[in-house]
Formats: structure tokens, sequence, C-alpha cells
């Protein structure tokens, strides 16, 4: 057996070194790697327990090039508007201060914390990568995982049979200046609504579609492939709300069966293998986008024209 | 004229007595959430945020969870931070408890000591505290209001020194919502004795460093030793900081009070404002000849053992009276001082007193009840309840 060493030299421009502890693919890195070139060094990340808490490195290392605050599972916001409170008591109104936290520390323990920081409107970007599942501890399902999909509290003889808790419907109730979706399949998409986040004061949101390749039983090669199927199939539509009023669709998908996006992946063979549950899904999928694309167009007064070919019947 | 001839004095409630503490200090990061009997700590502190009296950002967050979790992070980006509680609230702030000692966030929290539900009930108690022993948080006990005050002060200058944070305790209603005198101290005179707040380990935008980040096992243990060694040299700078604050402010604490203890055969032992009960109770039983003392428990963490060891070796017998009760064991500061004094010269036998739980009232009778009592027992015991019905 030989060894073949490859030396990796950090990359001036890039703010995330190599040698952090992400498996291969890992969705959750180039979405952090993304938003650090819009952020650059005028930014703290706060990173509440979670697979995060891990990619960065262990003490006395670590692979940012900005400071790090490691919290506690269920205070990415508040250890946010602290910190806020602190920069802002000392002057340092030019740096950004980014809660960066998974889906199980956004969608389920940390609601509550984010809840009281958005509705009180605290000047700070909270990011949630999502993987749709609690990948730290080892794949449990949490309010993110979706419809049909297998992780080890959901296993194949009973997957996942609620829908993905609508985290975006809830940022906009609570009517922040901002709250978006991403994905790293997009990131033209993805830098755009970040450099918009930096400009605006207040709450702002950003959803990011982070794919596990160990999570969703797929190769590491495919994370980015299947990040755009799902945002294709509908599934993960990219769009923003500014207000909790004005919904904006910002890529028209191509309408894809969800098929394609569910059979990259081996977390949905249990789904695949049923046709009724399928069918059920893809009526789901349909409903929501449907509903979607109609607040876009209370928001704007008219659809665009590729609109029209995403949407089942005419509206 | 001297500085201190410009204090104010004044009638205040303890916990308005803990709101000007908190602002001579000039805190800069505030977050609480209301509970019974803190709440009008954080009302006065808002009014002060709100008015400008006090220069600092009062966080409304959604629950003490929250409100501990701000001022942890706050304290490590590099602002004074304060925070307020009782009983629910403490318990349900408990994993971040842990969380500011190992961050070594310095942060100060009042307690307001309060019984914990069920059954429901507001009055006083030091189990919620007592019950957040080995979090490593540094716990000053109270007996008044100016003392209130001068602990809030007390405590930033000590955890800012050790980099540990510190809860000063009162107790519910007792002192929270009594009035008393206390001396309200000029500004620039705690100035002088509190000087602005830095944290070497803040966030730095310069040197960007992972504040938290998670240790394996060839690290993890030093943490941690270092924590206990900053526990360790907490006690000195206790000791320090109340000689320098006699010197400056003309009250002088230390880690135990001793009080009528000079030829005392028997001494009480007991925390918080009970102490003033026992030592009226004391200053009677001395009228009757009664060879008698009372010591004050005040700093709890780090124990104060060789100052308890110096105090209680060599005397006939000591009740440890104890507002508070780990269930399966005893009351908490009665398993302390026996700890202490285990391996002590002269070792006294020790009794312990469980009295006055959930706030009921522990008089100056209950108190000469407990030392005749104990006057009269051969054999220690660890529980000997006091006005309870059975
Ligand atoms: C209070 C608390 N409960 C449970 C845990 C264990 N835990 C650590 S990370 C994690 C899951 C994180 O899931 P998510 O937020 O989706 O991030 P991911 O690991 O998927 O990146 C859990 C359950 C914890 N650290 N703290
Ligand atoms: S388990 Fe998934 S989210 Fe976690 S580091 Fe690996 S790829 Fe990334
Ligand atoms: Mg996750």
């Amino acid at each position: 057996m030989s060894w073949a060493w490859v030396e990796v030299k950090p990359n001036e421009n890039d703010l995330m070194h190599p040698g952090h502890l992400a498996c291969q693919g890992c969705g959750a890195t180039i979405a952090a790697r993304l938003a650090l070139k819009v952020f650059g060094k005028n930014a703290v990340f706060v990173i509440p327990a979670s697979c995060w808490s891990v990619i960065d490195g262990a003490w006395p290392q670590h692979a940012l090039q900005i400071p790090v605050f490691h919290t506690a599972f269920e205070t990415a916001a508040i250890a946010a508007t602290g910190i806020r409170a602190a920069l802002d008591m000392k002057g340092r109104h030019d740096v950004h201060v980014v809660a960066w936290a998974g889906d199980g520390g956004t969608f389920d323990i940390g609601l509550q914390a984010l809840s009281g920081a958005a509705e009180r409107n605290e000047n700070i970007i909270y990011i949630t990568y999502d993987n749709e599942a609690y990948m730290n501890t080892g794949i449990q399902r949490s309010s993110s995982t979706p419809l049909g999909a297998w992780t080890t509290t959901t296993p194949d003889e009973r997957p996942e049979d609620r829908p993905k808790k609508n985290m975006m419907e809830i940022l906009a109730a609570h009517r922040v200046p901002y709250a978006a979706t991403a994905s790293i399949a997009y990131p033209d998409d993805f830098i755009r609504k970040l450099k918009k986040a930096t400009q605006i004061k207040g709450f702002r949101f950003i959803h990011v579609f982070s794919p596990c390749p160990p999570g969703w039983k797929m190769a590491s090669n495919l994370s980015v492939r299947v990040a755009r199927m799902a945002v294709e199939t509908k599934v993960f539509p990219l769009y923003e709300i500014e207000d909790g009023e004005v919904y904006t669709i910002t890529h028209w998908p191509r309408g894809l069966p969800v098929e394609e996006y569910f059979k990259l992946q081996g977390r949905f063979k249990p789904v695949l293998k049923d046709p009724e549950r399928l069918a059920y899904v893809q009526r789901y999928i349909e409903t929501q986008w449907e509903r979607l694309v109609r607040l876009h167009e209370a928001s704007h007064g008219y659809l665009p024209e590729e609109a029209r070919a995403t949407i089942r019947s005419a509206i | 004229m001297k500085l201190i001839e410009k204090s104010q004095y004044t009638v205040l409630k303890g916990n308005y007595a803990v709101a000007y503490g908190v602002k001579l200090a000039r805190v800069e990061v505030i977050s609480a959430y209301p509970i019974t009997p803190q709440t009008t700590i954080s009302e006065k502190l808002a009014d002060m945020t709100a008015t400008g009296e006090l220069k600092a950002r009062f966080i409304t967050v959604e629950s003490e969870h929250s409100a501990i979790s701000a001022v942890i992070a706050s304290s490590l980006a590099g602002a004074r931070s304060f925070t307020a509680t009782a009983s629910q609230g403490l318990a349900l702030m408990h994993e971040m408890l842990h969380w500011a000692t190992g961050a070594r966030a310095p942060v100060v929290m009042v307690n307001v000591n309060r019984a914990l539900a069920p059954s429901w009930n507001i009055w006083t108690e030091q189990t919620d505290s007592l019950a957040q022993r080995d979090t490593g948080w540094l716990q000053i006990y109270n007996e008044s209001n100016q003392e209130v005050l001068d602990t809030t002060i007390l405590a930033f200058k000590i955890a800012e020194r050790v980099y540990l944070p510190t809860m000063v305790v009162l107790d519910a209603f007792i002192l929270s919502h009594t009035s008393e005198p206390v001396e309200i101290y000029p500004q620039e005179l705690v100035d002088e004795f509190l000087p602005p707040y830095e944290h070497p380990n803040a966030i730095n935008f310069d040197d960007p460093r992972a504040i938290g980040a998670f240790a394996r096992p060839d690290y993890y243990m030093e943490f941690r030793y270092n924590i206990q060694k900053a526990h360790e040299e907490a006690l000195r700078v206790f000791k320090e900081e109340t000689e320098l604050f006699a010197e400056m402010f003309g009250r002088k604490y230390d880690t135990v009070e001793e009080f009528m203890l000079d030829d005392a055969d028997y001494v009480l032992v007991l925390a918080g404002s009970t102490a003033t009960t026992a030592k009226y109770a004391v200053a009677q039983l001395r009228e009757r000849g009664e060879k008698v003392g009372v010591m004050r428990i005040k700093l709890f963490r780090p124990f104060p053992v060789e100052d308890v060891r110096r105090v209680l070796s060599g005397r006939k017998k000591v009740a440890v009276i104890d507002r508070n009760l780990s269930f399966g064991h005893s009351g908490i500061f009665y398993m302390e001082t026996k700890a202490a004094m285990y391996g002590a010269k002269d070792r006294p036998p020790i009794f312990g007193y469980v009295a006055g739980l959930g706030g009921r009232d522990i008089r100056p009778q209950d108190i000469i009840d407990i030392y005749e009592d104990m006057k009269r027992r051969e054999e220690p015991e660890n529980i000997i309840w006091k006005g309870v019905r059975v």
C-alpha cells in the first residue's frame, strides 16, 4: 500500500482553510465557504451544537479565518444577539454577527430563541444550513426531515410521515425584513441573497439547502447535483420574503418529477417502492409550489412567462 | 471632602439595591426574564437603561435560558454583562451555567432565593442556588440590602479577575422586597475600585479564534484543571478585594462572618438573612449566660475550608441551620461544613437542622429551640427537622 500526499495550500481569497473536519461532499461546508466570500473578515460565526461544531476543527485549531463563537444547541440566535449587543456598545457597527446553525438547531430546539430574536428584529444574520436531519448525532429526524425520508429514527419500515416544517412561513409571520431560501447548487443566487442581507438592517434569515452524503445515503460527488434537483423538482424552491409580505421566486424551476430527485438518494428508497406514497408526495409538492406561486403573484401583480410552465393547471 | 462623603443615603428594597449596584458597576449588557421575586430588578434596570441613567443594552428575551445565553455571549464579546433570576428561572438556565464557567465568562447574576415547584411557592429557600453548586459559579450569600449592593459591585471585580461567573444571592421578600437603609456610593469611587472590563480572549476580529471549540480528551482535562485553579485563586482574590473594599467604602466582608464567637462553646452556622434572626436570638441567649455565637457563611463557592476550620475547631458543638435540602441526604450547608471539618483538628460534633423551607418563618424562638435541642443531644444527626408538622 502506498500513500499519496497532497499538499493543500489555503487559497488567499478563501476564509475557510483546508483541514476542516467535514465529510467529503458536505454541503454545509460549501455553504459556509460561499457565505464567507460575501462577509469577508468582518464577521463572527455563532455556531450551536451541530456538525459545524466539529467541522471548524478541534481546539487549538480551526479552519475559519474569522472569529467563531461556539454555543449551546438551542442558543444560536440569542448568543448572536448578545454578541451584537456587546459590539454595538463598543461601537463596532461595521461587523456582521452571523448565527450559523443546522436545521435541528433552528427548526426544533432553537426555535424559541430564534422566534424571540426575530420578533425583536435583532440586527443579526441567521443562516440555517439545512441537511434535513440531526446529522451530528447520527442522522435522526428533525422537523425539517421531508415527507417520505428515511432517518435512523424514521426507519424504512416507518419513514417520515409528516411534511417538512415551513420555516420561511414562520419567519414571515415574524415580519422580519428579509428571509430567503438558497442552495449550494445556485451560488450566484445564494451570493446575491447574502449580499442583499448584508445591506439590510434588522433580522435577516437565510435558509440554505445543504446536502449531506452520509445522511442522505448518496455518493459524495452528488451533493451539488442533488441540490440542483431539489430545486428543479420544486422540492426546495428558491425565493425570498421581504418584510414578511413580499414574496419573490428567484429561480423558476423546470418542474421535473420528484422521482428524479429521490432516486439519487438512498434515503427515499421506501417511497420510491411505494407508488401511492410517491404520488402523494408529488401532490404535496405541487400544492406547496402553487401556493408559493400565488404569493409571488400577489406580491408582484403578475407572473413571468416561465412561471406558467411550472404549474399543473392554470391558476 | 473625601469622595466617600459624597455618598447618598436612602432606603431601598433589596432588588433596587441590586439595580443600583449594577448601575454603579457600569454594566453594558443586561438580559433578564420576569420571575417573582426577581422581577423588580429587571424593571428597575429597564427604567435605568430607558432613561439613559445607565448606558446599557437591555435585551428583553423570551426565557431565562436565553437571558443567560445572551450575557455569556456579550461578556465574551467584551461587554460587562448582567442577568438576574430566581428558582424556576435558575433551574432553566442550568445548562448555560456550566457553559458560562467553561467559556470563562465573568458574568454576574443575582439569584433571589425562591422555593422550587411544585407546589408553586414564591417564598424564600436556598435550594435553587445550592442545587447549582457544581456548575463552577462563585456563589456569595447576603444578609442585608447594603451587603447586596456592595456584593454586586464586588462580584464584578472578583469575577473579572479570575474569569469565572459569579452569583450574588439574596432571600426572597425578606431582602428582595423589604426596605432598609442603604448607602449609595459616588460613581467616581466605584470607578476607582472597578476598572473597565476587559477579557483577554474576547472576540477579536484581528486575531480570529474559535471560542468554546470542541476539545478532545488530550486537552479537555487541562481546561477543567484551570477552572479549579481559578476557583482557588478566587478565594485569595475574594480576601484581597474585600480588604480593598473595606478601605475604600468602609464596610468589611469576609468569607465567613463571625458573631459573638470569641469565647463561644456552641456555634450556629447559617447563610443569608436568617443570620440576622440568629444574631438576635444569640444576643438573648448571651444575656442568659449561654456561650453561643453565629458563623454566617458568605462565600459558598469557592468554599472557604480554612476559615470554616479556623472558626469551628475546638468548639463543643455546632448546629448548621439549612433553609434548603438535598433530598436523600441533608441540608447542603451542613454537608459542606461537615466535609470541610473532616480532617480538621479538634473537630466538634455537627448537628444538621432543616428549617424554613418554602418561606416558612424562622423566628428567634426557633433559633433558641434549635440551640437548646443541640445542647441536649448526644449524637449528631444529619437531619433534625425544625417547624415541620408530622
Ligand atoms: C441540549 C442538547 N441536546 C442534544 C444535543 C445533542 N446534539 C448535538 S448536535 C445535534 C443535532 C444537530 O442537528 P442539526 O442542528 O440539524 O445540525 P447537523 O448536525 O445536522 O449539522 C444533537 C441532537 C446537544 N448538544 N444539546
Ligand atoms: S455528516 Fe453530513 S453535514 Fe455532517 S459533516 Fe458529514 S456531510 Fe457534512
Ligand atoms: Mg441537520
